[in-house]
Protein backbone atom coordinates (compact mmCIF):
# COMPACT_ATOMS: atom_id res chain seq x y z
CA UNK A 1 0.00 0.00 0.00
CA UNK A 2 1.26 3.58 -0.51
CA UNK A 3 1.79 5.94 2.17
CA UNK A 4 -0.51 8.71 2.59
CA UNK A 5 0.33 11.92 1.72
CA UNK A 6 -0.29 12.84 4.97
CA UNK A 7 2.40 10.17 6.48
CA UNK A 8 0.84 7.59 9.43
CA UNK A 9 2.35 6.84 12.21
CA UNK A 10 5.55 5.07 12.27
CA UNK A 11 5.70 1.53 10.63
CA UNK A 12 2.18 1.60 10.63
CA UNK A 13 0.29 0.52 6.95
CA UNK A 14 -2.97 2.65 6.96
CA UNK A 15 -6.12 -0.03 6.88
CA UNK A 16 -8.18 -0.02 3.44
CA UNK A 17 -11.14 0.37 5.02
CA UNK A 18 -11.67 4.12 5.20
CA UNK A 19 -8.93 4.74 1.74
CA UNK A 20 -12.23 1.86 0.04
CA UNK A 21 -14.84 4.28 1.53
CA UNK A 22 -13.80 7.07 0.99
CA UNK A 23 -12.73 6.67 -2.61
CA UNK A 24 -16.53 5.60 -3.44
CA UNK A 25 -18.86 7.80 -1.34
CA UNK A 26 -18.88 10.94 -3.51
CA UNK A 27 -18.85 8.43 -6.84
CA UNK A 28 -22.06 7.29 -7.71
CA UNK A 29 -20.70 5.59 -10.44
CA UNK A 30 -18.28 3.09 -8.26
CA UNK A 31 -19.79 -0.42 -6.75
CA UNK A 32 -19.53 -1.09 -3.00
CA UNK A 33 -16.69 -1.24 -1.34
CA UNK A 34 -14.96 -4.74 -1.69
CA UNK A 35 -14.76 -5.65 1.89
CA UNK A 36 -18.66 -4.95 3.15
CA UNK A 37 -21.78 -7.40 2.80
CA UNK A 38 -25.52 -7.61 4.03
CA UNK A 39 -26.76 -9.86 6.08
CA UNK A 40 -26.60 -12.97 4.23
CA UNK A 41 -23.04 -12.66 3.02
CA UNK A 42 -23.98 -11.02 0.04
CA UNK A 43 -23.58 -7.69 -1.64
CA UNK A 44 -24.15 -4.25 0.05
CA UNK A 45 -25.19 -1.82 -2.74
CA UNK A 46 -28.16 -0.34 -1.01
CA UNK A 47 -26.84 -0.36 2.31
CA UNK A 48 -23.45 1.10 1.39
CA UNK A 49 -25.82 3.42 -0.29
CA UNK A 50 -26.98 4.74 2.54
CA UNK A 51 -23.67 6.24 3.24
CA UNK A 52 -23.21 7.87 0.10
CA UNK A 53 -26.61 9.33 0.47
CA UNK A 54 -25.96 10.64 3.82
CA UNK A 55 -22.56 12.58 3.08
CA UNK A 56 -24.49 13.61 -0.24
CA UNK A 57 -27.51 14.57 1.27
CA UNK A 58 -25.94 16.14 4.51
CA UNK A 59 -23.37 18.61 3.00
CA UNK A 60 -25.78 19.88 0.51
CA UNK A 61 -27.38 20.64 3.25
CA UNK A 62 -24.79 22.71 4.77
CA UNK A 63 -24.45 24.72 1.60
CA UNK A 64 -28.58 25.24 1.94
CA UNK A 65 -27.92 26.55 5.51
CA UNK A 66 -24.56 28.85 4.12
CA UNK A 67 -25.97 30.08 1.12
CA UNK A 68 -30.04 30.51 1.94
CA UNK A 69 -30.98 33.71 -0.21
CA UNK A 70 -28.96 31.83 -3.39
CA UNK A 71 -31.13 28.73 -2.71
CA UNK A 72 -34.61 31.30 -2.31
CA UNK A 73 -33.13 33.13 -5.82
CA UNK A 74 -32.48 29.44 -7.79
CA UNK A 75 -34.99 27.24 -6.33
CA UNK A 76 -34.27 24.18 -4.73
CA UNK A 77 -34.60 21.88 -7.67
CA UNK A 78 -31.45 24.05 -9.22
CA UNK A 79 -29.92 24.94 -6.26
CA UNK A 80 -29.18 20.80 -4.99
CA UNK A 81 -28.36 19.70 -8.60
CA UNK A 82 -25.65 22.78 -8.14
CA UNK A 83 -24.47 21.61 -5.05
CA UNK A 84 -24.43 18.05 -5.33
CA UNK A 85 -21.58 19.50 -8.65
CA UNK A 86 -19.71 21.29 -6.03
CA UNK A 87 -19.33 19.09 -3.29
CA UNK A 88 -18.49 16.37 -5.29
CA UNK A 89 -15.83 18.33 -6.83
CA UNK A 90 -14.65 20.62 -3.70
CA UNK A 91 -15.60 18.36 -0.83
CA UNK A 92 -14.71 19.77 2.96
CA UNK A 93 -11.10 19.81 3.80
CA UNK A 94 -12.39 20.95 7.39
CA UNK A 95 -14.12 19.19 10.18
CA UNK A 96 -15.62 22.92 10.70
CA UNK A 97 -18.66 22.61 8.43
CA UNK A 98 -19.39 26.52 9.33
CA UNK A 99 -16.14 27.22 7.31
CA UNK A 100 -17.02 25.12 4.07
CA UNK A 101 -18.46 27.05 0.74
CA UNK A 102 -15.85 29.33 0.45
CA UNK A 103 -14.92 28.22 -3.21
CA UNK A 104 -18.73 28.24 -3.88
CA UNK A 105 -19.07 31.40 -5.56
CA UNK A 106 -16.41 30.79 -7.50
CA UNK A 107 -18.15 28.09 -8.83
CA UNK A 108 -21.67 29.45 -9.47
CA UNK A 109 -19.77 32.54 -11.18
CA UNK A 110 -18.48 29.37 -14.10
CA UNK A 111 -21.45 27.01 -13.17
CA UNK A 112 -23.11 26.71 -16.68
CA UNK A 113 -26.93 26.73 -15.91
CA UNK A 114 -26.32 30.02 -13.95
CA UNK A 115 -25.15 32.00 -16.85
CA UNK A 116 -28.63 33.53 -17.00
CA UNK A 117 -28.04 35.22 -13.13
CA UNK A 118 -24.48 36.41 -13.62
CA UNK A 119 -24.92 38.44 -10.05
CA UNK A 120 -25.75 35.13 -8.30
CA UNK A 121 -21.92 34.38 -7.46
CA UNK A 122 -21.75 38.06 -5.92
CA UNK A 123 -24.73 37.29 -4.03
CA UNK A 124 -23.15 33.84 -2.64
CA UNK A 125 -20.18 36.02 -1.88
CA UNK A 126 -22.38 38.01 0.62
CA UNK A 127 -23.69 35.20 2.52
CA UNK A 128 -20.67 33.69 3.07
CA UNK A 129 -18.97 36.62 4.32
CA UNK A 130 -22.20 37.02 6.84
CA UNK A 131 -21.32 33.90 8.11
CA UNK A 132 -17.86 34.52 8.27
CA UNK A 133 -19.14 38.00 10.36
CA UNK A 134 -21.18 35.26 12.40
CA UNK A 135 -18.62 32.99 13.66
CA UNK A 136 -15.57 35.96 13.69
CA UNK A 137 -13.78 36.69 17.33
CA UNK A 138 -15.72 39.07 19.52
CA UNK A 139 -14.47 42.75 19.89
CA UNK A 140 -15.77 45.74 20.87
CA UNK A 141 -16.32 47.95 18.03
CA UNK A 142 -14.63 51.83 17.83
CA UNK A 143 -16.62 54.57 18.91
CA UNK A 144 -16.44 57.83 18.30
CA UNK A 145 -14.73 59.40 21.34
CA UNK A 146 -11.18 57.97 20.63
CA UNK A 147 -11.04 59.39 16.96
CA UNK A 148 -12.21 62.75 18.38
CA UNK A 149 -9.32 62.83 21.12
CA UNK A 150 -6.56 62.35 18.13
CA UNK A 151 -4.67 65.53 17.38
CA UNK A 152 -6.01 66.98 14.19
CA UNK A 153 -2.42 67.24 12.62
CA UNK A 154 -2.08 63.38 13.65
CA UNK A 155 -5.30 62.07 11.87
CA UNK A 156 -3.94 61.83 8.48
CA UNK A 157 -0.94 59.49 9.94
CA UNK A 158 -4.06 57.20 12.05
CA UNK A 159 -5.15 53.93 10.97
CA UNK A 160 -7.95 51.88 11.36
CA UNK A 161 -8.11 48.25 12.70
CA UNK A 162 -10.92 46.75 10.84
CA UNK A 163 -13.24 44.78 13.33
CA UNK A 164 -12.69 40.91 12.75
CA UNK A 165 -16.24 40.14 11.77
CA UNK A 166 -16.16 43.23 8.99
CA UNK A 167 -16.07 42.28 5.16
CA UNK A 168 -16.63 44.09 2.28
CA UNK A 169 -17.84 42.53 -1.43
CA UNK A 170 -17.29 44.53 -4.37
CA UNK A 171 -19.93 43.48 -7.12
CA UNK A 172 -20.87 44.80 -10.89
CA UNK A 173 -24.34 43.96 -10.13
CA UNK A 174 -26.55 45.12 -7.72
CA UNK A 175 -26.01 42.32 -5.75
CA UNK A 176 -26.65 43.95 -2.37
CA UNK A 177 -30.23 44.71 -3.95
CA UNK A 178 -30.77 41.30 -5.00
CA UNK A 179 -29.33 39.79 -1.74
CA UNK A 180 -31.77 41.93 0.75
CA UNK A 181 -34.65 41.33 -1.17
CA UNK A 182 -34.57 37.65 -1.18
CA UNK A 183 -32.75 37.10 2.42
CA UNK A 184 -36.24 37.51 3.87
CA UNK A 185 -39.92 35.47 3.58
CA UNK A 186 -42.12 38.15 1.89
CA UNK A 187 -42.45 37.82 -1.74
CA UNK A 188 -39.88 39.52 -3.93
CA UNK A 189 -40.72 42.59 -6.29
CA UNK A 190 -39.12 43.35 -9.08
CA UNK A 191 -35.59 44.70 -8.63
CA UNK A 192 -34.97 47.66 -10.99
CA UNK A 193 -31.41 48.52 -9.38
CA UNK A 194 -28.45 48.07 -12.46
CA UNK A 195 -26.23 50.05 -10.73
CA UNK A 196 -22.95 48.60 -9.28
CA UNK A 197 -23.11 47.86 -5.44
CA UNK A 198 -20.55 47.83 -2.66
CA UNK A 199 -21.84 45.75 0.43
CA UNK A 200 -20.36 46.04 3.56
CA UNK A 201 -20.95 43.04 6.49
CA UNK A 202 -20.25 44.30 10.25
CA UNK A 203 -21.34 42.70 13.40
CA UNK A 204 -21.39 45.89 15.53
CA UNK A 205 -22.88 44.38 19.02
CA UNK A 206 -24.45 40.93 18.75
CA UNK A 207 -26.14 40.09 14.98
CA UNK A 208 -24.57 40.57 11.95
CA UNK A 209 -25.30 43.39 9.50
CA UNK A 210 -25.20 43.59 6.04
CA UNK A 211 -25.61 47.42 4.45
CA UNK A 212 -25.04 48.60 0.86
CA UNK A 213 -21.99 51.52 1.15
CA UNK A 214 -21.52 54.47 -1.44
CA UNK A 215 -18.50 53.78 -4.08
CA UNK A 216 -16.70 56.68 -2.47
CA UNK A 217 -16.68 55.31 1.26
CA UNK A 218 -15.77 51.74 0.39
CA UNK A 219 -12.79 52.99 -1.59
CA UNK A 220 -11.95 54.63 1.59
CA UNK A 221 -12.76 51.35 3.64
CA UNK A 222 -10.95 49.34 1.19
CA UNK A 223 -7.48 51.52 1.73
CA UNK A 224 -8.04 51.18 5.65
CA UNK A 225 -8.58 47.32 5.55
CA UNK A 226 -5.73 46.77 3.40
CA UNK A 227 -3.68 49.31 6.04
CA UNK A 228 -3.66 52.31 4.84
CA UNK A 229 -3.40 55.52 6.75
CA UNK A 230 -6.73 57.86 6.43
CA UNK A 231 -4.41 60.75 4.93
CA UNK A 232 -3.59 58.05 2.06
CA UNK A 233 -7.28 56.40 2.12
CA UNK A 234 -9.33 59.67 2.42
CA UNK A 235 -6.97 60.97 -0.58
CA UNK A 236 -7.64 58.20 -2.70
CA UNK A 237 -11.27 58.38 -2.38
CA UNK A 238 -11.06 62.32 -2.75
CA UNK A 239 -9.44 61.84 -6.09
CA UNK A 240 -11.42 59.28 -7.48
CA UNK A 241 -15.24 61.36 -5.84
CA UNK A 242 -14.42 65.27 -5.90
CA UNK A 243 -17.58 65.15 -3.90
CA UNK A 244 -16.51 63.16 -1.29
CA UNK A 245 -18.01 63.77 2.59
CA UNK A 246 -15.04 62.30 4.61
CA UNK A 247 -16.65 62.83 7.89
CA UNK A 248 -20.11 62.03 7.00
CA UNK A 249 -18.22 58.27 5.59
CA UNK A 250 -15.94 58.28 8.57
CA UNK A 251 -18.97 57.89 11.13
CA UNK A 252 -20.96 55.80 8.51
CA UNK A 253 -18.37 53.17 8.89
CA UNK A 254 -18.01 53.65 12.47
CA UNK A 255 -21.85 53.72 13.08
CA UNK A 256 -21.79 50.83 11.31
CA UNK A 257 -18.87 49.00 13.34
CA UNK A 258 -16.29 48.66 10.91
CA UNK A 259 -13.68 49.35 13.32
CA UNK A 260 -12.46 47.84 16.45
CA UNK A 261 -9.56 50.28 16.99
CA UNK A 262 -7.46 53.00 16.01
CA UNK A 263 -3.53 53.22 16.12
CA UNK A 264 -1.27 56.86 16.06
CA UNK A 265 2.60 56.42 15.37
CA UNK A 266 1.75 52.98 14.78
CA UNK A 267 0.87 51.89 18.37
CA UNK A 268 -2.62 50.50 18.65
CA UNK A 269 -5.71 52.70 21.07
CA UNK A 270 -7.94 50.36 21.48
CA UNK A 271 -11.46 51.17 22.40
CA UNK B 1 -20.95 49.25 23.05
CA UNK B 2 -21.08 49.03 26.82
CA UNK B 3 -17.22 50.07 28.19
CA UNK B 4 -17.23 46.42 30.37
CA UNK B 5 -17.89 44.27 27.11
CA UNK B 6 -14.77 42.50 27.75
CA UNK B 7 -15.10 42.01 31.03
CA UNK B 8 -18.20 39.60 30.58
CA UNK B 9 -16.13 37.73 27.86
CA UNK B 10 -15.33 33.96 28.51
CA UNK B 11 -11.84 34.16 29.99
CA UNK B 12 -13.61 36.05 33.38
CA UNK B 13 -16.47 33.36 33.36
CA UNK B 14 -16.12 30.00 35.94
CA UNK B 15 -19.34 28.62 35.40
CA UNK B 16 -21.58 26.47 38.46
CA UNK B 17 -20.43 22.80 38.83
CA UNK B 18 -23.76 21.85 38.24
CA UNK B 19 -24.74 17.62 38.52
CA UNK B 20 -25.98 15.77 35.37
CA UNK B 21 -26.59 12.42 37.12
CA UNK B 22 -30.03 10.36 36.80
CA UNK B 23 -31.43 14.06 34.47
CA UNK B 24 -32.54 13.85 31.07
CA UNK B 25 -31.73 16.39 28.51
CA UNK B 26 -32.27 17.76 25.39
CA UNK B 27 -30.07 18.85 22.10
CA UNK B 28 -29.54 22.48 21.86
CA UNK B 29 -30.90 24.59 19.23
CA UNK B 30 -30.41 28.08 19.18
CA UNK B 31 -34.20 28.80 18.32
CA UNK B 32 -35.19 27.25 21.51
CA UNK B 33 -32.72 29.46 23.65
CA UNK B 34 -36.06 31.76 24.18
CA UNK B 35 -38.21 29.41 25.25
CA UNK B 36 -35.62 28.32 27.27
CA UNK B 37 -35.02 30.95 29.17
CA UNK B 38 -38.34 31.96 29.28
CA UNK B 39 -39.58 29.04 31.49
CA UNK B 40 -36.85 29.37 34.29
CA UNK B 41 -34.59 27.29 35.48
CA UNK B 42 -35.33 23.40 35.28
CA UNK B 43 -33.84 20.23 35.84
CA UNK B 44 -31.99 19.07 33.07
CA UNK B 45 -29.12 19.16 30.97
CA UNK B 46 -27.96 20.25 27.25
CA UNK B 47 -25.76 18.40 24.93
CA UNK B 48 -24.12 20.26 21.81
CA UNK B 49 -22.18 19.19 19.03
CA UNK B 50 -18.53 20.15 19.96
CA UNK B 51 -17.59 21.50 16.21
CA UNK B 52 -20.72 23.94 16.33
CA UNK B 53 -18.71 25.89 18.65
CA UNK B 54 -15.39 26.30 17.22
CA UNK B 55 -15.94 29.74 15.69
CA UNK B 56 -13.62 32.13 17.22
CA UNK B 57 -16.97 34.57 18.52
CA UNK B 58 -20.22 35.68 18.07
CA UNK B 59 -23.74 34.35 18.71
CA UNK B 60 -22.68 30.76 19.11
CA UNK B 61 -20.76 31.57 22.19
CA UNK B 62 -22.85 33.93 23.74
CA UNK B 63 -25.84 31.42 23.84
CA UNK B 64 -24.07 28.70 24.94
CA UNK B 65 -22.74 30.46 27.73
CA UNK B 66 -25.81 31.70 28.22
CA UNK B 67 -27.12 28.21 28.40
CA UNK B 68 -23.86 26.96 30.63
CA UNK B 69 -24.80 29.61 33.29
CA UNK B 70 -28.24 27.57 34.16
CA UNK B 71 -27.65 24.36 33.68
CA UNK B 72 -25.02 21.64 33.03
CA UNK B 73 -23.45 20.53 29.31
CA UNK B 74 -22.96 17.79 27.56
CA UNK B 75 -20.10 18.58 24.79
CA UNK B 76 -20.38 16.03 21.97
CA UNK B 77 -17.83 15.09 19.66
CA UNK B 78 -18.45 14.54 15.91
CA UNK B 79 -15.72 14.92 13.53
CA UNK B 80 -12.19 13.84 15.81
CA UNK B 81 -12.31 10.80 13.54
CA UNK B 82 -10.92 8.31 15.80
CA UNK B 83 -12.40 4.99 13.93
CA UNK B 84 -10.30 6.25 11.38
CA UNK B 85 -6.83 4.69 10.26
CA UNK B 86 -5.15 8.07 10.00
CA UNK B 87 -3.80 10.25 12.93
CA UNK B 88 -6.16 12.55 14.41
CA UNK B 89 -5.76 15.60 13.33
CA UNK B 90 -4.27 17.84 16.35
CA UNK B 91 -5.26 21.28 14.92
CA UNK B 92 -8.73 20.30 15.53
CA UNK B 93 -8.06 18.19 18.74
CA UNK B 94 -6.23 21.17 20.12
CA UNK B 95 -9.72 23.18 19.18
CA UNK B 96 -11.66 20.15 21.40
CA UNK B 97 -9.63 20.89 24.12
CA UNK B 98 -10.32 24.92 24.23
CA UNK B 99 -14.21 24.17 23.93
CA UNK B 100 -13.91 21.84 26.99
CA UNK B 101 -11.42 23.97 29.23
CA UNK B 102 -13.95 27.25 28.47
CA UNK B 103 -17.43 25.20 28.98
CA UNK B 104 -16.49 23.01 31.57
CA UNK B 105 -19.21 20.43 30.67
CA UNK B 106 -19.91 17.81 33.04
CA UNK B 107 -19.72 15.13 29.89
CA UNK B 108 -17.36 15.22 26.99
CA UNK B 109 -17.91 11.71 24.32
CA UNK B 110 -17.10 10.94 21.09
CA UNK B 111 -18.33 8.48 18.41
CA UNK B 112 -16.73 5.17 17.61
CA UNK B 113 -16.60 6.03 14.00
CA UNK B 114 -14.65 8.01 11.59
CA UNK B 115 -15.05 11.14 9.09
CA UNK B 116 -12.08 12.51 7.53
CA UNK B 117 -9.91 10.30 5.24
CA UNK B 118 -6.96 11.91 4.11
CA UNK B 119 -8.20 15.45 3.49
CA UNK B 120 -11.51 14.91 2.90
CA UNK B 121 -14.05 15.70 5.61
CA UNK B 122 -17.41 13.66 4.73
CA UNK B 123 -19.55 15.15 7.22
CA UNK B 124 -20.87 11.31 8.23
CA UNK B 125 -19.97 9.05 11.03
CA UNK B 126 -18.64 6.24 8.99
CA UNK B 127 -18.11 2.62 10.18
CA UNK B 128 -14.84 0.79 10.67
CA UNK B 129 -13.86 -3.35 11.01
CA UNK B 130 -13.40 -4.86 14.16
CA UNK B 131 -10.01 -6.59 14.42
CA UNK B 132 -6.83 -6.95 16.24
CA UNK B 133 -5.55 -3.82 14.02
CA UNK B 134 -8.56 -1.60 14.34
CA UNK B 135 -8.78 -2.49 18.16
CA UNK B 136 -5.10 -0.96 18.55
CA UNK B 137 -5.15 2.32 16.56
CA UNK B 138 -8.66 3.16 18.03
CA UNK B 139 -7.55 2.60 21.77
CA UNK B 140 -4.08 5.13 20.64
CA UNK B 141 -6.83 7.30 19.18
CA UNK B 142 -9.11 7.25 21.98
CA UNK B 143 -5.72 7.80 24.86
CA UNK B 144 -4.50 10.82 22.98
CA UNK B 145 -7.68 12.55 23.20
CA UNK B 146 -8.20 11.39 26.72
CA UNK B 147 -4.67 12.53 27.40
CA UNK B 148 -4.88 15.86 25.42
CA UNK B 149 -7.67 17.33 27.07
CA UNK B 150 -6.90 15.78 30.37
CA UNK B 151 -10.23 13.87 31.23
CA UNK B 152 -12.46 10.69 30.35
CA UNK B 153 -14.42 10.43 26.80
CA UNK B 154 -17.62 8.36 26.74
CA UNK B 155 -17.24 6.13 23.55
CA UNK B 156 -20.67 5.88 21.84
CA UNK B 157 -21.93 2.55 20.10
CA UNK B 158 -22.33 3.30 15.90
CA UNK B 159 -25.75 2.47 14.25
CA UNK B 160 -25.06 -0.14 11.46
CA UNK B 161 -26.10 -0.85 8.37
CA UNK B 162 -23.60 -3.19 6.80
CA UNK B 163 -21.10 -5.57 7.98
CA UNK B 164 -17.36 -6.09 7.01
CA UNK B 165 -15.72 -9.20 5.80
CA UNK B 166 -12.51 -8.47 8.17
CA UNK B 167 -14.32 -8.27 11.16
CA UNK B 168 -13.37 -10.43 13.71
CA UNK B 169 -15.00 -9.25 17.10
CA UNK B 170 -18.24 -8.43 18.01
CA UNK B 171 -18.92 -4.57 18.70
CA UNK B 172 -19.60 -5.54 22.09
CA UNK B 173 -16.42 -6.73 22.53
CA UNK B 174 -14.92 -4.85 20.45
CA UNK B 175 -16.09 -1.74 22.82
CA UNK B 176 -15.53 -3.63 26.20
CA UNK B 177 -11.58 -4.19 25.02
CA UNK B 178 -11.20 0.05 24.36
CA UNK B 179 -13.05 0.55 27.55
CA UNK B 180 -10.15 -1.64 29.35
CA UNK B 181 -7.41 -0.42 27.37
CA UNK B 182 -7.95 3.40 27.45
CA UNK B 183 -10.14 4.17 30.71
CA UNK B 184 -12.90 5.51 28.73
CA UNK B 185 -16.93 5.48 29.89
CA UNK B 186 -19.38 4.50 27.33
CA UNK B 187 -21.85 6.28 25.64
CA UNK B 188 -24.79 4.03 24.99
CA UNK B 189 -26.83 5.06 22.03
CA UNK B 190 -29.77 2.58 22.49
CA UNK B 191 -31.76 3.50 19.04
CA UNK B 192 -28.40 3.22 17.48
CA UNK B 193 -28.45 -0.28 19.13
CA UNK B 194 -32.25 -1.13 17.87
CA UNK B 195 -31.47 0.49 14.47
CA UNK B 196 -27.79 -1.82 14.15
CA UNK B 197 -29.33 -5.03 15.54
CA UNK B 198 -32.71 -4.72 13.03
CA UNK B 199 -30.54 -3.78 10.08
CA UNK B 200 -27.82 -6.84 10.69
CA UNK B 201 -30.41 -9.08 11.68
CA UNK B 202 -29.03 -9.60 15.25
CA UNK B 203 -30.84 -9.29 18.98
CA UNK B 204 -30.69 -5.72 20.82
CA UNK B 205 -31.40 -8.03 23.97
CA UNK B 206 -28.47 -10.15 23.00
CA UNK B 207 -26.52 -6.78 22.34
CA UNK B 208 -27.25 -5.02 25.28
CA UNK B 209 -26.85 -8.43 27.82
CA UNK B 210 -23.46 -8.49 26.44
CA UNK B 211 -22.71 -4.77 26.67
CA UNK B 212 -20.37 -3.57 29.57
CA UNK B 213 -23.08 -1.49 30.85
CA UNK B 214 -21.27 -1.31 34.44
CA UNK B 215 -19.04 1.91 31.98
CA UNK B 216 -22.15 3.45 30.71
CA UNK B 217 -22.18 7.12 31.99
CA UNK B 218 -24.68 8.53 29.09
CA UNK B 219 -27.50 7.05 27.28
CA UNK B 220 -29.02 8.59 23.90
CA UNK B 221 -32.38 8.32 22.51
CA UNK B 222 -33.50 8.80 19.42
CA UNK B 223 -35.93 8.54 15.95
CA UNK B 224 -35.22 6.63 13.28
CA UNK B 225 -36.78 6.45 9.76
CA UNK B 226 -37.45 3.21 8.03
CA UNK B 227 -36.24 2.02 4.60
CA UNK B 228 -35.81 -1.26 2.26
CA UNK B 229 -32.71 -2.56 0.67
CA UNK B 230 -32.85 -4.16 -2.33
CA UNK B 231 -34.04 -7.83 -1.11
CA UNK B 232 -37.01 -6.31 0.35
CA UNK B 233 -34.92 -6.36 4.02
CA UNK B 234 -36.33 -3.63 6.62
CA UNK B 235 -33.40 -0.74 6.98
CA UNK B 236 -33.68 1.43 9.69
CA UNK B 237 -31.87 4.98 9.50
CA UNK B 238 -30.27 6.64 12.43
CA UNK B 239 -32.28 9.90 11.26
CA UNK B 240 -32.69 11.74 14.65
CA UNK B 241 -35.60 13.62 13.20
CA UNK B 242 -39.08 12.61 14.95
CA UNK B 243 -39.87 11.14 18.67
CA UNK B 244 -38.27 8.16 20.19
CA UNK B 245 -40.08 4.74 18.61
CA UNK B 246 -41.89 2.37 21.53
CA UNK B 247 -39.24 -0.39 20.77
CA UNK B 248 -36.58 2.25 22.17
CA UNK B 249 -38.19 3.34 25.17
CA UNK B 250 -38.87 -0.43 26.12
CA UNK B 251 -34.95 -1.14 25.41
CA UNK B 252 -34.67 1.40 27.96
CA UNK B 253 -36.43 0.47 30.93
CA UNK B 254 -35.17 -2.74 30.69
CA UNK B 255 -31.18 -1.01 30.65
CA UNK B 256 -32.67 1.40 33.53
CA UNK B 257 -33.43 -1.65 36.04
CA UNK B 258 -30.29 -3.07 35.32
CA UNK B 259 -28.41 0.01 35.47
CA UNK B 260 -30.04 2.43 37.75
CA UNK B 261 -30.41 6.10 36.71
CA UNK B 262 -27.74 7.50 34.14
CA UNK B 263 -28.04 10.61 32.85
CA UNK B 264 -29.96 10.39 29.00
CA UNK B 265 -30.50 12.87 26.34
CA UNK B 266 -33.45 12.84 23.77
CA UNK B 267 -31.38 13.36 20.83
CA UNK B 268 -33.82 14.90 18.68
CA UNK B 269 -31.44 17.32 16.36
CA UNK B 270 -33.15 17.21 12.70
CA UNK B 271 -36.67 18.16 12.11
CA UNK B 272 -36.56 20.29 15.16
CA UNK B 273 -39.60 20.46 16.92
CA UNK B 274 -40.72 23.26 18.94
CA UNK B 275 -39.57 23.59 22.49
CA UNK B 276 -42.56 21.82 24.51
CA UNK B 277 -42.94 19.05 22.41
CA UNK B 278 -38.76 18.62 23.20
CA UNK B 279 -39.63 18.94 26.68
CA UNK B 280 -42.46 16.27 26.73
CA UNK B 281 -39.95 13.77 25.12
CA UNK B 282 -37.40 14.50 27.71
CA UNK B 283 -40.18 14.34 30.69
CA UNK B 284 -41.18 10.93 29.59
CA UNK B 285 -37.37 9.71 29.89
CA UNK B 286 -37.02 11.64 33.34
CA UNK B 287 -40.33 10.08 34.64
CA UNK B 288 -38.08 6.45 33.92
CA UNK B 289 -35.45 7.84 35.39
CA UNK B 290 -37.19 8.79 38.28
CA UNK B 291 -38.60 5.69 38.56
CA UNK B 292 -35.40 4.10 38.95
CA UNK B 293 -34.17 6.10 41.51
CA UNK B 294 -37.32 5.25 43.56
CA UNK B 295 -36.42 1.33 42.96
CA UNK B 296 -32.91 2.47 43.88
CA UNK B 297 -33.32 4.24 47.14
CA UNK B 298 -35.47 1.06 48.33
CA UNK B 299 -32.81 -1.02 47.35
CA UNK B 300 -30.41 0.87 49.59
CA UNK B 301 -33.27 0.76 52.85
CA UNK B 302 -33.25 -2.77 52.48
CA UNK B 303 -29.32 -3.31 52.13
CA UNK B 304 -29.33 -1.10 55.48
CA UNK B 305 -31.77 -3.15 57.12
Amino acid sequence: MQPSSLGFAAGREAAPYAAHFAGRLLDPGKPAPPDVTDTGGGGAERRFGIYRNNVTVSLIGALAAIFPTTLRITGPEFFRAMARFHIRATPPTSPLLFEYGHDFAAFIAQYQHARSMPWLADVARIERAWLDAYHAADEAVLAMEPLAAVAPEALGATRFIAHPATRLLSSSYPAFSIFSANRQDAPVGPIMATEPEWTLVTRPVFDVEVRRISPDAAMMIEGLMAGDTLGRAAGEALATFADFDLPAAIAGLIEAGAFCGISTNGARDET
Amino acid sequence: MEPNNHAIGHRALRFPDYPIDGMAGTSFKHEHLPAILQQGRRQGFFEVHAENYMGDGGPPHRALSRIREDYPVSIHGVCLSIGGPQPLDRQHLTRFKALIERYEPALVSEHLAWSTHETTYFNDLLPLPYNADTLQHVAEHIDEVQETIGRQILLENPSSYLTFTESTMAETAFIRELARRTGCGLLLDINNVFVSATNLKTSALDYLADYPLDLVREIHLAGHATQSDENGELLLIDSHDGPVGDAVWKLYETVMVRTGPIATLVEWDSAIPDWLTLTREAAAAQAILDRGAVTDDRGARHAAV
